[in-house]
C-alpha cells in the first residue's frame, strides 16, 4: 500500500488557503450581531443580539429592493431557459456545417465579456441622444427611449441584455443534448409520415425535456441572484426604485457607508436562504432527473 | 422527405435569415465601438459613426496610451492575471490529484471534499470578506487581487473527475516502478492532463482579466487599480475623482473615441484568447455536465 501523508501535504496550501479566505470570513458573520466599529474590532464591539435583524425586517426599502431581486433574476432564469431552448432547436435544422460553425462563434461571444465592457457598450448604444438603439427607434417612427434612466424601462433593459449576452453560451447544453438522440426516432418518423414539425414537437422537444428540467430546478438556487455584476455596471440614482438589489443595497450599505453590521446581516440572511434553495433544488434535481454534480 | 416540401424550404429560408440576424445582433455592438474608436472626434459625438470609421484616426489610442492612469492599470491587470493563473491552476492539480483518489485508498478524501464543497454552498459575503483583507493587511497589495480567489472549487470538481476517468493502470505502473504520489501527478497526470489543463487556464484567464469589483473595494489608490476596475470607474461610472491629472487630459479621456478606445482594448485580450478557448469549452463543458 502507497504511503498517503504525501496527499494530505499536497492539500495542505489549498485548506489553508480556503480556511483563511471562506472558513474565517464565515466566523466574521457573528458581526450581524453586533454593533461593529472596525476600530473596535470583532471583540470590543457591542453584542446587540438580533437588533440587526429586527431592524431588518422594518428598514422602508427592504421591501421593494427583495422584489426588485425576485422579479429581475426569474424573468431573466425563465428567459435564459426559453430562448436557448428555441435556439439550439432552430440552430438544429441548420445544414450548412460553416454558417452552424460561424453563428455558434458569434453567439457565445458576449459570454466571454465582462459587464464592464458590456456596461460600457450599452451607455453608448442605448444613449437617449442619439445611440445606436434609439437611431432604430426613432426610423421606426417612435419617440425615443431611456432604457438605462427610465423606471418602466430599466428591468427590461437589464433582462434583455442578460439574455442578449448568455443565450449562446446556455444552447451548449442543449445542443449536447440534441446530439444525443437517436437518428433511428426521426427515420421512424419519416416512414410514418411525420412532418417537421411534428418530428419538432414530440421527438426533439421530449428529448430535451429532462435537461430542461434538471437546469430549471438547478437555477431555482438563484432566485435571490439578480446579478450583482450587471445592475452595478447598469444602474444610476434616476432607476434605484426599480433597480436595487439585494447585493447592490448590501454594497452600498456597507461599502460606502460604513453600516458594516446591517450590511453583514443582510448578506446573512441571503446567504441563509439562498443555501437552502440550492441545497433543496439539488435534491430535487437528484430525485427527478438522476442529477449528480460528482 | 421533409427536406422536400415547399413548408420546409419556406421555414429554412426564415430560419438562415433568422439566426443570421441574431449572430449579427452579438457582435455589431463592438463592431460599432470598433469603428468609433477609429473616427474623428466631430462625426462621433454627432452620432454619425455606424459600423465603419469616419474620418479614420488612431488618435483615440494614442491619448488612450499616453494617459498614464492606463498604462499603470493595464500592467496590474496582466500581473494579477498571470500570477492567479499560475498559482491558480498549480493549487487546482495539487487538490484534484489527491481527491481523486478512491475513498478506500485515501482516508479522509470525503471529509476534504466537504471542507471545499460547503464553500460554494455557503460564504461569509461580501462585508466579513472584505474586513478580513483589511485586517492581514492585505490592501493595496496585489495579492488581495489574487489570494482571495486562487481555488476555484468548480476548477477542482473538473479536474478530479478527468483524473478520474484516466485509467488505473497506468497509476498502478508508476507506483510499481517505485515512484511517490508526487512524481506520479508530475509525470504522469500531468502530461496525460495538457488539454484539460489548457481549458481550464484559459477560463482562469478571462475571469481573472474581467474582474472588477475586488480591485475596486481593496485599492485604495487608483494606481493600483487593475484595468477593469478602472474602465468600471472612469467610463461605466464615469467619476473622475479619483483620477488625479490635468483638466486637459480629462477632456481627452473623456471623448468618446477614446472611451470607445478603452472599452475595445479592455476587450481585446479575450476577443484574443477567444478562439482557442472556443475550441476547448465546447468539450469542457460537456465534460462537466454528462456523467453516467
Amino acid at each position: 500500500m502507497k504511503r498517503n501523508w504525501p496527499l494530505h501535504v499536497m492539500l495542505l496550501p489549498t485548506l489553508v488557503l480556503v480556511i483563511i479566505f471562506q472558513y474565517v470570513p464565515m466566523a466574521g458573520i457573528v458581526i450581524a450581531f453586533q454593533d461593529f466599529k472596525p476600530w473596535k474590532g470583532l471583540t470590543g464591539s457591542e453584542w446587540v443580539g438580533l437588533d440587526n435583524f429586527r431592524f431588518l425586517f422594518k428598514y422602508p426599502d427592504i421591501g421593494q429592493v427583495v422584489w426588485n431581486t425576485l422579479v429581475i433574476a426569474f424573468f431573466k432564469m425563465a428567459a435564459g431557459l426559453i430562448v436557448p431552448f428555441l435556439f439550439a432547436i432552430l440552430l438544429n435544422e441548420v445544414r450548412l456545417m460553416a454558417f452552424k460553425r460561424v453563428t455558434q462563434t458569434l453567439v457565445y461571444l458576449p459570454h466571454f465579456l465582462s459587464w464592464v465592457i458590456l456596461g460600457g457598450i450599452l451607455l453608448d448604444i442605448l444613449a437617449p441622444d442619439g445611440g445606436l438603439v434609439n437611431k432604430a427607434v426613432t426610423a421606426l417612427g417612435f419617440e425615443p427611449v431611456f432604457f438605462l434612466g427610465d423606471n418602466n424601462w430599466f428591468r427590461f433593459t437589464l433582462i434583455v441584455s442578460d439574455v442578449w449576452k448568455e443565450f449562446g453560451f446556455g444552447t451548449i447544453v442543449f445542443l449536447a443534448a440534441l446530439a444525443g438522440i437517436n437518428p433511428a426516432l426521426y427515420e421512424a418518423a419519416e416512414v410514418d409520415g411525420a412532418s417537421r414539425l411534428k418530428q419538432t414537437l414530440h421527438i426533439t422537444m421530449p428529448a430535451l425535456m429532462p435537461i430542461t428540467i434538471v437546469l430549471g430546478t438547478l437555477s431555482i438556487g438563484n432566485i435571490l441572484n439578480a446579478g450583482f455584476d450587471q445592475v452595478f455596471n447598469l444602474y444610476n440614482p434616476l432607476v434605484m426604485e426599480k433597480g436595487d438589489i439585494i447585493d447592490t443595497f448590501v454594497y452600498r450599505l456597507g461599502i460606502l457607508n460604513g453600516k458594516m453590521s446591517f450590511a453583514t446581516t443582510v448578506g446573512l440572511f441571503k446567504s441563509v436562504v439562498a443555501t437552502i434553495l440550492i441545497a433543496t433544488s439539488y435534491r430535487l434535481a437528484y430525485k427527478f432527473a438522476n442529477y449528480r454534480v460528482f | 422527405m421533409y427536406h422536400k416540401t415547399l413548408g420546409y424550404k419556406i421555414f429554412n429560408i426564415g430560419n438562415y435569415v433568422f439566426l443570421g440576424l441574431l449572430s449579427l445582433l452579438c457582435i455589431l455592438p463592438i463592431i460599432h465601438i470598433l469603428a468609433v474608436s477609429f473616427s474623428s472626434m466631430a462625426p462621433a459625438s454627432s452620432n454619425l459613426v455606424g459600423f465603419w470609421p469616419i474620418g479614420f484616426t488612431t488618435d483615440a489610442y494614442e491619448k488612450t496610451f499616453g494617459n498614464s492612469n492606463f498604462l499603470n492599470s493595464l500592467g496590474v491587470s496582466v500581473m494579477r492575471t498571470v500570477l492567479s493563473t499560475v498559482i491558480g491552476m498549480a493549487l487546482c492539480l495539487m487538490t484534484a490529484y489527491p481527491l481523486s483518489k478512491e475513498d478506500l485508498h485515501f482516508r479522509g478524501r470525503t471529509m476534504y471534499i466537504w471542507i471545499f464543497v460547503f464553500t460554494i454552498l455557503f460564504s461569509g459575503g461580501l462585508i466579513p470578506s472584505y474586513i478580513l483583507v483589511q485586517k492581514i493587511g492585505l490592501m493595496d497589495s496585489i495579492w488581495a487581487l489574487v489570494l482571495p480567489g486562487a481555488v476555484s472549487v468548480w476548477n477542482v470538481i473538473l479536474m478530479l473527475n478527468f483524473f478520474r476517468s484516466l485509467p488505473k493502470e497506468l497509476e498502478e505502473a508508476a507506483f510499481l516502478d517505485g515512484a511517490g504520489q508526487l512524481k506520479t501527478l508530475v509525470l504522469v497526470f500531468i502530461p496525460l492532463s495538457m488539454p484539460s489543463i489548457a481549458t481550464l487556464s484559459l477560463f482562469t484567464m478571462v475571469y481573472q482579466w474581467n474582474s472588477w469589483f475586488d480591485g475596486m473595494i481593496y485599492m485604495r489608490d487608483i494606481k493600483d487599480y487593475p484595468l477593469a476596475s478602472l474602465l468600471q470607474t472612469i467610463i461605466v461610472q464615469q467619476d473622475f475623482s479619483k483620477i488625479n491629472v490635468d483638466p486637459k487630459q480629462l477632456e481627452n479621456i473623456s471623448q468618446r473615441t477614446v472611451r470607445a478606445a478603452q472599452i475595445f482594448i479592455g476587450a481585446l485580450p479575450i476577443l484574443l484568447v477567444y478562439p482557442f478557448l472556443q475550441r476547448f469549452f465546447v468539450k469542457g463543458m460537456v465534460i462537466g455536465a454528462v456523467k453516467e
